[in-house]
């Protein structure tokens, strides 16, 4: 059989797209509800918003059920959404100060203002596989709901608060190193520009914002392990809701509505060379949306790291560090070599034969040499 | 939950609003401006993956308008499967004619090659680039090589090149052999074949590069003038297919895919899938001209 | 070599390189007389301070001094390896030497670094790239100024490396494979590669055994004679001065303590220090 021209190219995408919906169908279960994916799923739906750089807790959801779980292209998916949204507004500052706290730990001090509150986290659960979760009912949602309740004693609880920050602490004391006159603070916004490098930290605290978990650990890691230089604290690591405010056309500010963060703020020390100098502690910051204290810690390491002088470690290297740790680009890249390089290759092919040919044709003038040279043998067999 | 009316039931002709379509347009002028420097964009995320044709897509999106025709190929084929992909996505976001037939159109985006039918004025050319920055293999920060261009310190490029000479008796680049554009600037023609790169020197058309991982956009205007980089005596030269005919047409004139049959035998056809339709149809395309083809079909 | 006033080929005024952040009061502070490159009061450090001197066509000058004196300070500010802190250098060649060449664009320093200029570093890492070939680090140079013709760069790359006493079939392999003294005379080959009037050397034969370091100096001084260059010649080792240079600046805790010609700062050091460098001597 000769060859059959590649002619049938949109027929093929449309089968395998409707071979896409096949296989997250083909089981007849019930449909999921999108709000038992943003509601049982929410570290995912979490991890989606921060990866994606959208806020949009529903969208997130939906995103997850289309893209069968797989969190790189739900993330990928609300990209491209953002993408169709226009930017009315920045908003005002948010300060973490006034943030409705869900959980606040620091690794720094025994006891902090506030105590140390461990909220809603795994840390000190065990991961024993939990197989009653597989015939859990309505029932037993309904019974859980209602003893957690009851547990609460409605006398012992005190009135909402916000919490002053243990940096504040080591600011009020002096010890915090005060912000290097040198180092660019322009605000910049990497979703309307492209970034340059050397990078102002607000381009790399949001490149870091909305980076891949994964990319980030394994950077944060290396730097901890040795391939680095910096080995933090947990300062305070946070997680609750924050009010977010825009100003209106009128200037006035209003309130938008809110949304939930982790913050870390991790304390590295960093002595000076100057005269009389002492060390002081300086922090690397951290902040994503949803729960995600993986990703927040690493991107206070980074944000340390990135500070360091010594180019030679990974970590340290801004370039090396943003570029690759933006998951969406890195998912496409890698995964762009599926696609058909004929042409490219034939290039290559064409330049490779060539060369074994002129090869070939240098060592047959080198045989030819040296045979003429050498002296001739007769051979007893005439 | 609250529906996006847009997103739902219709979106913003071409897909990408209007201010971000505006601010791609002003960037392409400064690099039409500045023939071959790169002008970093804002590069919005598409439903398309990176690296798949994101920064032709936000030219070819930017420019488009009611009246063009739209023809896209990959590797020279309308029939590819991302071509497919994409000429589908840019037709449900504007509605506009598309076609096979690079005469009929206005605007042709590409992934990594030319026609080998002759461009004529008012064909704007839509390029899909991976690596927009012709220094990379020689300089792996952007920071410095950002200078380099800025100093037109090239002196690092032209070293590997005698390098790659003085190795294997040739200049072993193959695909997006760097060129020099206007006499000023060092640019990736983006992996295009040997073959094709003279055709982007006094061309009629207009050349756009859009390079959407990378936020980068260049430009090639009409009439100007693009050399490969060779030194004096080690000269440029595109892929040779001494004189092997196309197997279905006989043509010895055009850049051939080498194919390999289910009996294990070697066949080579011509590469552009429009161009062999049209020889095929005794159609008579006029093909680009330049230099290095010869006449004879040699 | 006529010596007069106007005949110079760099005028060097002032140039001065401090670390840290001085105050009015650091210059006075430091320098020979206190033992110190270091400020009492800011611990900046005056790595060289007020270094003036001349250097005429054809002119082998020396500056000798122990480690921290400077010495080296002085030509990689002069090679445009360091931004100066303050100080004038003028360079005839370069627009008649009325511009001072530490001022000028980085465009403009790469022309005269490449046109009018070479440095041999101590360490080959710093004057070669170890990713290309020897003849590829001397085309570099070539192309830098313009020669765009791989024929013409390979005979001129293989004229330089004889001349240098580098095997002419060693011109495609690549430097990591060579021994020490060989990677200092590739390096001088790429550094005279476009017959630059000014060539600098920083302590080029420390760190080599002695008999290689008699075979590179013998070579630096007939490419001397041959080619009547302009050299500084950097070191530690009086040794070194005595037999290239003509002229010597002697250097302690960044200050010009003495100078002259080098016959007699060897036969009537005036300064201590001078005095007890000469008398070191073997």
């Amino acid at each position: 059989m000769g060859y059959v021209a590649v002619k049938g190219g949109t027929d093929a995408i449309h089968r395998a797209q409707a071979l896409v919906e096949f296989y997250r169908l083909k089981d007849a279960t019930a449909p999921l509800d999108i709000r038992q994916i943003q509601s049982q799923l929410r570290l995912a739906v979490d991890k989606v918003m921060g990866e994606g750089g959208l806020y949009a807790p529903e969208y997130a959801a939906i995103a997850v059920k289309q893209a069968e779980g797989e969190v790189f292209e739900a993330a990928f998916i609300m990209r491209a959404f953002r993408t169709t949204l226009e930017r009315r507004f920045y908003s005002e500052t948010i300060d973490t100060r006034d943030m409705f706290v869900k959980r606040k730990i620091s690794a720094s001090f025994r006891e902090i203002p506030g105590g140390q509150i461990l909220g809603p986290t795994r840390d000190y659960t065990q991961r024993i596989l939990d197989t009653s979760k597989a015939t859990e009912t309505t029932e037993d949602v309904q019974k859980f709901l209602q003893a957690f309740s009851a547990s609460i004693e409605e006398q012992k609880l005190q009135p909402v608060k916000t919490f002053g920050k243990v940096i504040d602490l080591l600011k009020a004391e002096g010890l915090l190193k005060k912000a290097d006159e040198q180092e660019d603070r322009t605000l910049m916004d990497i979703t309307r520009e492209a970034i340059k490098f050397p990078a102002p930290r607000s381009a790399r605290l949001q490149m870091l914002a909305r980076a891949e978990t994964g990319a980030l650990m394994a950077l944060g890691y290396s730097s901890m392990r040795g391939f680095g230089s910096v080995h933090p604290t947990v300062g305070e690591l946070r997680y609750g809701s924050v009010a977010v405010h825009i100003k209106d056309p009128a200037g006035r500010v209003r309130y938008a509505g809110k949304i939930d963060v982790t913050e870390a703020e991790m304390i590295s020390s960093v002595s000076v060379a100057k005269k009389n100098s002492i060390p002081q502690y300086t922090i690397g910051y951290g902040l994503c949306f949803g729960q995600n204290d993986s990703k927040a810690i690493c991107m206070g390491i980074l944000d340390s790291t990135m500070r360091h002088p010594d180019q030679t470690l990974p970590a340290n290297d801004q370039e090396f560090v943003l570029y690759h740790s933006e998951g969406i680009e890195s998912m496409g890249f890698t995964n762009h070599l599926k696609l058909p390089h004929y042409v490219t290759f034939q290039s290559g092919l064409k330049n490779i034969r060539e060369a074994i040919l002129r090869n070939g044709a240098r060592e047959e003038e080198q045989k030819k040499k040296k045979m003429s040279e050498s002296p001739v043998f007769i051979s007893n067999n005439g | 939950m609250v529906e996006n009316r847009k997103f739902v039931n219709k979106y913003n002709f071409a897909f990408i609003d209007e201010a971000t379509k505006k601010e791609i347009r002003r960037k392409l002028l400064k690099a039409i401006a500045i023939p071959g420097y790169q002008v970093p964009y804002s590069s919005p995320e598409m439903p398309i993956a990176r690296g798949w044709g994101t920064g032709g897509l936000h030219v070819t999106l930017a420019i488009i308008g009611p009246d063009d025709v739209f023809k896209i190929i990959d590797q020279g084929s309308d029939a590819s499967v991302n071509a497919c992909n994409l000429r589908e996505f840019v037709q449900h976001m504007t509605q506009v004619k598309t076609t096979y037939d690079t005469g009929e159109a206005t605007i042709i985006q590409t992934r990594h090659r030319i026609t080998e039918e002759e461009l004529k004025e008012g064909q704007i050319f839509v390029y899909q680039v991976p690596q927009p920055e012709p220094l990379r293999g020689v300089e792996r920060y952007e920071n410095r090589t950002r200078q380099m261009h800025g100093e037109a310190d090239y002196a690092k490029m032209w070293v590997s090149l005698y390098e790659s000479f003085v190795q294997h008796g040739d200049i072993m680049l193959g695909a997006g052999y760097p060129v020099m554009v206007d006499k000023r600037y060092i640019m990736a023609p983006s992996p295009i074949p040997k073959w094709d790169v003279p055709n982007l020197n006094q061309s009629k058309a207009l050349h756009l590069f859009g390079a959407g991982r990378e936020k980068r956009l260049y430009a090639v205007p009409p009439h100007t003038i693009v050399e490969p980089l060779e030194f004096e005596d080690v000269k440029f030269h595109p892929e040779n297919f001494k004189g092997i005919p196309c197997y279905k047409t006989g043509y010895k004139k055009a850049f051939l895919d080498e194919l390999y049959f289910d009996d294990g035998t070697q066949h080579y056809v011509v590469n552009d899938s429009n161009f062999l339709d049209k020889l095929l149809e005794k159609a008579a395309p006029v093909q680009h001209h330049n230099k290095y083809l010869n006449p004879s079909g040699s | 070599m006529i010596r007069n006033e106007d005949n110079w080929l760099l005028r060097v005024r002032d140039l001065t390189k401090i670390y840290g952040e001085p105050n009015e009061n650091t210059l006075a502070l430091t320098g020979p007389q206190f033992n110190s490159n270091q400020c009492p009061e800011t611990d900046s450090i005056v790595a060289c301070a007020g270094i003036s001197f001349d250097l005429f066509p054809g002119e082998v000058l020396g500056i000798v001094g122990e480690s921290g004196s400077g010495k080296s300070t002085v030509v990689r500010l002069l090679y445009f390896d360091m931004e100066k802190s303050a100080g004038e250098a003028m360079l005839r060649p370069y627009q008649d030497g009325q511009v001072n060449i530490l001022d000028e664009s980085n465009q403009k320093k790469r022309f005269i670094r490449n046109h009018l200029m070479g440095m041999v570093y101590q360490n080959p890492r710093d004057g070669l790239n170890f990713r290309f070939t020897s003849g590829g680090n001397i085309a570099e140079k070539l192309i830098m100024a313009g020669n765009l013709h791989v024929a013409q760069i390979r005979s001129r790359a293989s004229r330089l490396l004889e001349k240098t006493e580098v095997p002419v079939q060693r011109m495609d392999d690549r430097p990591a494979s060579f021994s020490g003294g060989m990677q200092q005379r590739v390096q001088i080959s790429k550094a005279i590669a476009n017959n630059p009037p000014l060539l600098f050397l920083d302590e080029v034969t420390t760190g080599l055994d002695v008999s290689v370091q008699a075979r590179v100096l013998d070579l630096i001084r007939e490419l001397q004679q041959d080619l009547g260059i302009a050299m500084i010649v950097v070191s530690h080792d009086l040794s070194v001065i005595r037999m290239l240079t003509d002229r010597t600046i002697v250097m302690k805790n960044g200050r010009i303590v003495e100078s002259g010609l080098t016959d007699q700062i060897l036969q009537d050091p005036q300064h201590a220090y001078s005095q007890l460098l000469v008398s070191s001597l073997l």
